[in-house]
């Protein structure tokens, strides 16, 4: 059976005194996809932002056990060596610092926590290279700043091309989806669909169902006014497609 | 609320102690406090100068004596008190040596300590090296190399004693002595400096390189800098600076004069990082200098890169006279202030000949409760027919205590010219950081990153050895700070 990878009990979180989380209870095992919707200002965002360690919101009760470590009490940036990565909602634009030099510092910082030897400068430029591949993003786009002047689709893209990068354990996908065409999205979700494997996970969060057609989903689960309040197999997402979320609130107000 | 990651940064930037601060305990020849007309008489006698060097300083000190401080700029600080400086400070060995060993060890001790063994960088770097330190040239490399080519690269007093006729040709010939109030004391009491004069159509093999180093307590430092580019030659000229940490203010007044004749080019890079204060704006170096060049001859060229972490007080307005048609002046500058430091800094460029073209990128980075301003004047004279400017500004805050500053001055008299400036303000956002964060970068080296990202245009334009110490330098200015 597999391992679990992360789990999360009783998770509550307030931001300015306000409570966000009330309570979220998660586990996600190696290999598997889960996808979290909602409707809008249900908490999706600040559970990712939680998971990642963002300081602005406090975390009032619970824990987070990622691979049988305490995540809770680790810095944002010990969480990312540990192998959790956050594909961003609205990447951040950082001017003058390239992509290449950018993944360049962030790869040295994981192998340097992993014990493993730095690659020399052509071993790097090969793995970007492969990776550019792998995610289908052009190589010109390296040699920009990060995310600076980049379209929706772009940084999206980009994060994705990160996430190649370092190859995390644990990847959280907040509203990825969001503002792409198509033809992105397509991108988006091959890129996720080809890192995927037995001994990583992915929680993907959503508004929409659109995103789980290219992504599929082995459970689903439905946050509503901070608490998950519905759990199922992917066929819950086609029924929130069709019916929307008024069904879920009267269910819970 | 809880304190933003953006309070920790600067909190803990703030608590970032000067890395040179040390002294040098080498035993020197020091003159009195106070300045008189007897005192520079002493100065040029016990440099065993000829008597139109005298001349000159006694005509320099009358002008000073009629002139005040000025109070233009963006800063807030206690005058000097000139009477109570001493102007003359030299090791009491200060022979010439033929090798390093010969070298006071103690002196060899400290710039190992500034990370910068004179034989090491002899050898590694191909670098000449003209060590200034308390005033008196100490150790002059590589210019047997030089000399085969005809170039000319030593202490100013050396210059003044061989090479009088350039001296007398060129020097003040850009800064008068009256020029300014700094410049006018400078030229009245300066003690040493360096001398270059590359020769028709020679490029200069090597980057030319100076530290300077303030090691006396209250000795204030008059360097003097004249360089010659003659017509089709090239040289890159380095200076960079450390000092050690000190209570009192010290005051530093240098002059810079380069002049390019036709056809020729000189790129003058510092790194600057005298002591700045402590975090309470204690102490720290004034920095009132004058470096302006001019391109006298027809398509030549004047390159200007700094990149200015230090000192408590900045004055300074590396400048060029674009004289010869087709000339061409730049200016690239990184000025970081932290903790109580002010920066008022800034470039003229001053166009006189046809088809004159200039080029200004100014990044300044505020940090603390510091002040960075940039003043820069483009000045487009009558004749300058399709003359051109372009201006960039930009500056990057971190924290809400600190200030940033753009005063620029555009005076065009001529209609065919065409002069740009943009400018950005922009602050180091705790997005920005979370997200370094995220990839796994520590608070510190994303602040490094971003700041470096900042810069990159500028530090593009300095050799690549420099380049090097620049990027250490500013991470330096930033790190054991954070996180």
């Amino acid at each position: 059976m597999a391992k679990t990878l992360i789990s999360i009990k009783n998770l509550k979180a307030s931001i300015e005194g306000k409570k966000i989380l009330k309570g979220i209870n998660l586990e996600i095992k190696e290999g598997e996809v889960h996808a979290i919707m909602g409707p809008n200002g249900s908490g999706k965002s600040t559970l990712a932002s939680v998971l990642a360690g963002r300081e602005i919101y406090e975390v009032t009760n619970g824990s987070v056990t990622f691979q049988g470590k305490d995540m809770l009490s680790m810095s944002p940036e010990e969480r990312s060596r540990e192998g959790m990565f956050l594909a961003f909602q609205y990447p951040v634009e950082i001017p003058g610092v390239s992509i290449t030099n950018f993944m360049k510092a962030a790869v040295e910082q994981h192998r340097e926590h992993k014990g493993l030897e730095q690659l020399t400068p052509s071993e790097f430029l090969k793995m970007m290279q492969e990776k550019k591949d792998l995610v289908e993003i052009e190589a010109k786009l390296a040699n920009r700043a990060v995310n600076t002047g980049f379209s929706g689709g772009e940084k999206k893209k980009n994060e994705v091309f990160q996430m190649a990068m370092l190859e995390p354990k644990f990847a959280v996908l907040d509203e990825t989806d969001s503002g792409l065409d198509i033809d992105a999205l397509r991108i988006v979700a091959n890129g996720v669909n080809k890192l995927k494997n037995k001994e990583n996970a992915f929680l993907v969060i959503t508004h929409y169902q659109r995103l789980l057609d290219y992504i599929v989903p082995d459970v689903v689960h439905v946050l509503y006014n901070g608490k998950i309040v519905k759990t199922g197999g992917k066929e819950l997402a086609l029924e929130l497609e069709e019916k929307g979320y008024d069904w879920i609130k009267k269910e819970n107000d | 609320m809880s304190e933003t990651s953006d309070d920790r940064i600067i909190n803990e930037l703030s608590n970032k102690e000067y890395e040179a601060g040390f002294v040098t305990d080498i035993e020197t020849d020091v003159f009195e406090i106070g300045l008189n007309e007897d005192i520079i008489r002493r100065i040029s006698e016990k440099k065993n100068e000829p008597e139109f060097m005298l001349e000159f300083r006694l005509k320099a000190f009358e002008k000073w004596k009629t002139m005040t401080e000025p109070n233009w700029a963006n800063l807030k600080y206690e005058k000097p008190d000139f009477q109570s400086i001493s102007y003359y400070a030299a090791p009491k060995n200060a022979a010439k040596y033929n090798s390093l060993d010969e070298v006071d060890p103690d002196l060899i001790k400290t710039f190992e300590k500034l990370g910068i063994p004179l034989e090491e960088q002899k050898i590694l770097s191909g670098v000449a090296v003209d060590v200034v330190m308390d005033s008196v040239s100490v150790h002059t490399t590589f210019k047997k190399t030089l000399e085969e080519k005809g170039i000319i690269f030593c202490s100013i007093s050396e210059a003044i004693q061989k090479h009088s006729d350039l001296v007398q040709k060129y020097m003040a010939s850009v800064v008068p002595v009256g020029d300014n109030f700094y410049a006018a004391l400078n030229s009245a009491v300066f003690t040493d400096g360096s001398f270059a004069y590359i020769p028709k159509g020679v490029r200069c093999p090597v980057e030319l390189s100076t530290y300077f180093r303030i090691n006396q307590a209250n000795t204030g430092q008059f360097e003097r800098t004249l360089i010659i580019a003659d017509e089709g030659s090239y040289v890159s000229y380095l200076e960079g600076c450390t000092a050690p940490s000190r209570d009192e203010n010290q005051l530093h007044a240098a002059v810079v004069e380069i002049i390019t004749l036709k056809d020729a080019e000189v790129k003058y890079s510092t790194v600057q990082n005298w002591y700045p204060g402590d975090k309470n704006g204690k102490g720290g170096v004034y920095n009132f200098v004058t470096k302006r060049g001019i391109c006298k001859g027809d398509n030549s060229k004047i390159s200007w890169t700094q990149v200015e972490t230090g000192s408590a007080v900045t004055w300074k307005y590396p400048s060029t006279i674009l004289k010869g048609d087709n000339s061409v002046g730049e200016f690239y500058s990184v000025a970081v202030t932290n903790n109580y430091q002010q920066a008022d800094t800034g470039t003229k460029m001053i166009h006189l000949g046809r088809n004159t073209r200039s080029t200004i990128i100014s990044k300044g980075i505020s940090l603390g409760h510091s002040n960075n301003s940039y003043r820069g004047l483009v000045k487009i004279a009558p004749k300058a027919n399709n003359a051109r400017n372009y201006s960039q500004c930009d500056s990057l805050l971190m924290g809400d205590k600190c200030g940033a500053h753009t005063f620029p001055y555009i005076e065009s008299e001529n209609a065919t010219a065409i002069v740009e400036h943009e400018a950005t303000t922009s602050k180091v956002s705790e997005d920005q950081i979370f997200y370094c964060n995220q990839r796994g970068l520590s608070t510190e080296d994303a602040v490094s990153l971003i700041v470096n990202g900042f810069a990159k245009e500028v530090l593009n334009k300095l050799p690549m050895e420099f380049a090097m110490e620049a990027q250490k330098l500013l991470s330096l200015t930033l790190e054991n700070s954070v996180g």
